[in-house]
């Protein structure tokens, strides 16, 4: 189990990272000479705030929309760490351990959803 | 400023930051956010989203060498990580009511506690000593030293939970992993062994941040434009950090310099919060 959860945690970083650099050489190589001004939040783009978005500007080589998707991915890695140490915990048929990971993910998905209420 | 230069500024920046953050085992988001904020006048609601993208980088990556090592209490990692959680989903609910000049003073606050906790002087402390909740949870366990296993137990589960809540909390309203309050919690509260709680702190900083980062990816704090510089940035800095590591062991002078840094952008971040200018 150890095994599993080192290496998930490992190719995470790693395949994200590698599309995020990839989706900055993109977006520079477009945008590197505007200005920028981050000054006020204005929050994201719209063609990056929905999942569907992203995926449409992965496509047609939108530089942030690849970003994004990497730094989605890279948020994803830890949460898969905990679904990977859920099957791992069922193998060792730990009913205690099963539940507090079944409620660590519980409640990352509860956080999911309160953050599109608000 | 074109997009470039504030890229590789950015680039350069959080790659001294990740190398210091690693070298002293304070994190790198802790420089990130005062350099974003009062150097390159960002928002700090991106710098935030920034940092906290950074730090799931840079404790998913060295978690990962840690639990194959078999330091890691992977167990009390998971149960610990329900407090942190649930804490990290409550900062980044509360990060939308506070004004943000008062999350920049909270900071600076959090910075100098952090500096200061990286000065203390490690002992290596066995406890043996029958905690119920701690027998039941099986949260006793035992890690690989030169000496051969050692065997340790853990005390005052409930006090250590109740902290990590709080440290939960700090992680998800403020950007940061806050690990030196999850190694104070299970230093001093529940008597862990150093090397246990430095690298199951680092085990659980990756899922706190996590679940704070889908609430602020929903809002719009996550901007590709900065993320991307500084995540690559002290991503690579912290590996460069973990080589020199390798070959050095007097850190000793390096700390200092970092505590003295940490501790000037800390009291900047808590004079521009006070005068109402971040």
């Amino acid at each position: 189990m150890q095994v599993v959860i080192g290496w998930v945690l490992r190719i995470g970083v790693i395949v994200s990272i590698s599309i995020v650099f990839f989706g900055g050489i993109i977006f520079l190589y477009r945008h590197g000479h505007e200005v920028v001004d981050h000054r006020k939040f204005t929050g994201i783009p719209d063609f990056i705030q929905t999942f569907g978005g992203i995926i449409h500007g992965i496509f047609t080589f939108r530089g942030q929309a690849i970003i994004q998707f990497g730094i989605i991915l890279l948020i994803a890695t830890p949460i898969l760490r905990v679904i990977f140490s859920t099957i791992g915990f069922v193998l060792e048929r730990d009913k205690l351990y099963v539940f507090i990971s079944l409620l660590v993910l519980f409640i990352i998905f509860i956080s999911m959803i309160s953050g599109h209420a608000g | 400023m074109s997009v470039l230069v504030f890229t590789l500024i950015i680039l350069i920046g959080s790659y001294f930051a990740g190398l210091l953050g690693s070298l002293t085992g304070l994190g790198g988001g802790f420089v990130i956010i005062p350099l974003l904020t009062l150097l390159l006048h960002v928002d700090i609601h991106y710098a935030i989203g920034g940092s906290l993208v950074s730090v799931i980088a840079t404790s998913s990556g060295s978690a990962a060498a840690y639990v194959r090592e078999g330091i890691t209490n992977i167990r009390l990692g998971m149960f610990l990580e329900i407090a942190t959680t649930a804490g990290a989903m409550t900062g980044a609910i509360l990060a939308v009511y506070i004004p943000t000049h008062y999350i920049a003073i909270l900071l600076g606050a959090i910075l100098i506690f952090s500096a200061v906790m990286s000065l203390r002087k490690k002992s290596e402390q066995i406890v043996k000593d029958n905690n119920q909740w701690a027998e039941k949870l099986k949260l006793n366990s035992s890690y690989p030293t030169a000496q051969g296993t050692v065997n340790y137990s853990v005390t005052k589960v409930g006090g250590g939970f109740v902290m990590m809540l709080f440290a939960g909390v700090l992680s998800g309203l403020l950007g940061v992993g806050s690990g030196a309050l999850k190694v104070l919690a299970m230093d001093t509260i529940m008597r862990i062994p150093f090397k246990v709680s430095t690298t199951t702190s680092n085990f659980m900083i990756g899922v706190t941040a996590a679940a704070s980062a889908v609430v602020y990816l929903q809002r719009g704090y996550i901007d590709p434009g900065i993320s991307m510089p500084v995540v690559i940035g002290v991503l690579l800095g912290a590996l460069s950090g973990s080589k020199i590591l390798v070959h050095t062991q007097s850190s000793g002078w390096l700390r200092w310099v970092f505590a003295v840094v940490v501790a000037f952008l800390a009291s900047q971040m808590i004079y521009n919060g006070i005068i109402g200018k971040i």
